[in-house]
């Protein structure tokens, strides 16, 4: 008995740091957040409780449904394409050798290691309206300049680009490791049956490769439901309300406009959102055979 | 014939991957030639691949006008201290987790895989609220303790504790040492690999870190140098290459930690996908 409270008081003593973090920088925000959205709050300061108006206002929201909207939007515009570019690049990589795959590898990784900001300090300065190298080629085939980051319509699609241009060797990585425990065996015992490129990939290397498909999906999926970074750099100085995302509705609504209960809102329905796709996620990719 | 085909088949698909590359990588050499050149040059049209002028006036400019070295303190600060936190709280409680038994344990470590999905986005408002209580907006500890929590920490070191043979363990304890002993001494130089691979890739995540730095760091005195070099600008003329020497200044610590350790940013980066290499 005496040793079974020793090995207790051992064990918390490993697992105080990490808990107690845990509980003040995680747990309690978390209760807090739930608390703050029934009330009035300003961003510092105490709110009258004032029930559930903070989420009727929600539902009646414009604003926030295009905030949602335009984030529907970006993960429909990066998710699937990072993915399956992704898997094209590892390929790609994979069939190189030597110092030549290195180099390959090294251009397509190197940008995710880099951060926000020079991301941004880069892409700003190649499209930049008067000056920038990429309006030249905007000129041959588009016929006219364009402020992309600045324009309703472009700065989206832009915005994913880039996003992809940053990250995508984080997804190159995991696929190329997919790749690698793929027997050689398989191809060979194929190529000997006939089986041309495209039959290989169809029937070996796509099945094969699922799981980490599926795993990338997935990360990228919660990932990108959380963009804010480089769109909120990227379009500052033009109608932020044409790229707004909910991340940034929460920044906006709590510490431009100081709703803090309205902001813990708009950040409570994200939480929920996000919680409700992994769970979703999980279940449908458990239900995959592997 | 056939073996011909394909062999062309490749090569074409060899110098596709090489074009590929090329236009990949061009952005990085564009924005770094562009710092070398001079600002009347870096607005000159057409693509000059190289500066008609070699100059490190843009570098210059920064690192006297700007508080770029006060941001650099900030973000070596900062990015140091989160790292040598969230490690050793994460191997201590994985440690905890897969060696010991004790009251709590599976709710604990259910707590820790659940807390995966829960977006830290979400919470900067309430750890706004928590950090102005405690008097820490615009400052280190303000910018470092939201970033503290890293459950996949834990999860990976558990996995590797797990895969210790069990023998060391018991050897150690007939020797009459005690679980921290066990610990410092054996587990966890047994597994120092996973160790560095965390703590870079957890440096590089902290120096990278821009939303939460910069909602808590108003002041430019305590920006680290990823918001600093987004918000403080002087206000007159055309300043490309002053920018971009400034973001080449704050990519160069982590693109230094890469090009060293490579191996291990790669096996890092499996690791929190939780693919154990």
């Amino acid at each position: 008995m005496h040793s079974k409270t020793r090995d207790n008081w051992i064990a918390a003593a490993f697992v105080a740091p990490f808990v107690i973090a845990y509980l003040v920088l995680f747990l309690y925000p978390t209760v807090r957040m739930v608390i703050l959205t029934f009330t009035d709050a300003p961003l510092i300061g105490e709110g009258k409780w004032i029930g559930f108006k903070n989420y009727v206002r929600l539902f009646n929201d414009k604003a926030y449904f295009n905030a949602v909207w335009h984030t529907a939007y970006f993960v429909l515009l990066t998710v699937i394409p990072n993915t399956l570019l992704g898997l094209v690049f590892a390929m790609m990589v994979n069939r190189q050798k030597g110092y030549v795959q290195s180099l390959v590898l090294a251009a397509f990784f190197l940008p995710y290691i880099l951060p926000v900001s020079v991301v941004f300090r880069i892409w700003e300065w190649i499209m930049d309206y008067q000056f920038g190298i990429a309006q030249y080629a905007l000129d041959a085939f588009w016929g006219e300049r364009v402020a992309v980051f600045r324009n309703k319509y472009w700065a989206m699609p832009m915005i994913a680009f880039v996003t992809i241009w940053w990250t995508i060797g984080f997804n190159v990585l995991l696929f190329i490791a997919g790749l690698r425990n793929i027997s050689q065996d398989m191809y060979d015992a194929s190529a000997l049956d006939g089986a041309d490129r495209w039959k290989q990939f169809r029937y070996i290397t796509w099945p094969l490769i699922w799981p980490v498909t599926a795993l990338v999906l997935t990360i990228q999926l919660i990932l990108q439901l959380k963009i804010f970074d480089q769109l909120y750099l990227l379009t500052l100085g033009g109608n932020v309300n044409n790229t707004m995302v909910l991340v940034q509705y929460i920044y906006k609504q709590a510490f431009q406009l100081n709703k803090g209960g309205y902001g813990a809102t708009v950040a409570f329905s994200l939480f929920v959102i996000i919680v409700v796709v992994s769970v979703l996620q999980y279940q449908a990719l458990r239900a995959k055979p592997r | 014939m056939n073996i011909q085909k394909i062999d062309l088949a490749g090569r074409l698909f060899s110098l596709l991957t090489l074009a590929l590359a090329i236009v990949w990588a061009f952005p990085l050499y564009w924005a770094l030639v562009t710092t070398l050149k001079p600002e009347f040059e870096v607005v000159q049209p057409g693509l000059n691949l190289l500066p008609k002028t070699w100059t490190l006036e843009a570098y210059t400019h920064v690192l006297t006008t700007t508080k770029i070295g006060r941001w650099y303190v900030n973000s070596i600060v900062v990015s140091v201290v989160v790292t040598i936190l969230v490690v050793l709280m994460g191997a201590l409680c994985g440690y905890a987790l897969s060696q010991l038994r004790f009251r709590g344990r599976s709710l604990l470590w259910y707590t820790v895989l659940a807390s995966f999905m829960v977006p830290i986005q979400a919470l900067i408002v309430t750890h706004f609220v928590l950090m102005g209580q405690f008097g820490l907006i615009n400052s280190w500890l303000g910018i470092i303790l939201p970033q503290l929590i890293v459950p996949v920490v834990v999860i990976v070191y558990k996995q590797f504790f797990d895969s210790v043979p069990k023998d060391f363990r018991e050897a150690a304890r007939v020797d009459g040492a005690g679980e921290f002993d066990i610990f410092f001494r054996i587990y966890l130089p047994m597994n120092w690999g996973v160790t560095t691979a965390l703590a870079i890739i957890t440096f590089i995540g902290a120096w990278n870190a821009f939303l939460w730095p910069f909602l808590v760091s108003t002041s430019e005195d305590t920006m680290t140098i990823t918001v600093g070099i987004t918000q403080v600008k002087d206000n007159f003329g055309v300043q490309f290459a002053r920018n971009l020497a400034a973001a080449v200044l704050a990519a160069l610590p982590v693109a230094i930690a890469y090009l060293i350790f490579q191996r291990r940013v790669t096996q890092a980066i499996m690791l929190s996908a939780g693919i154990k290499g």
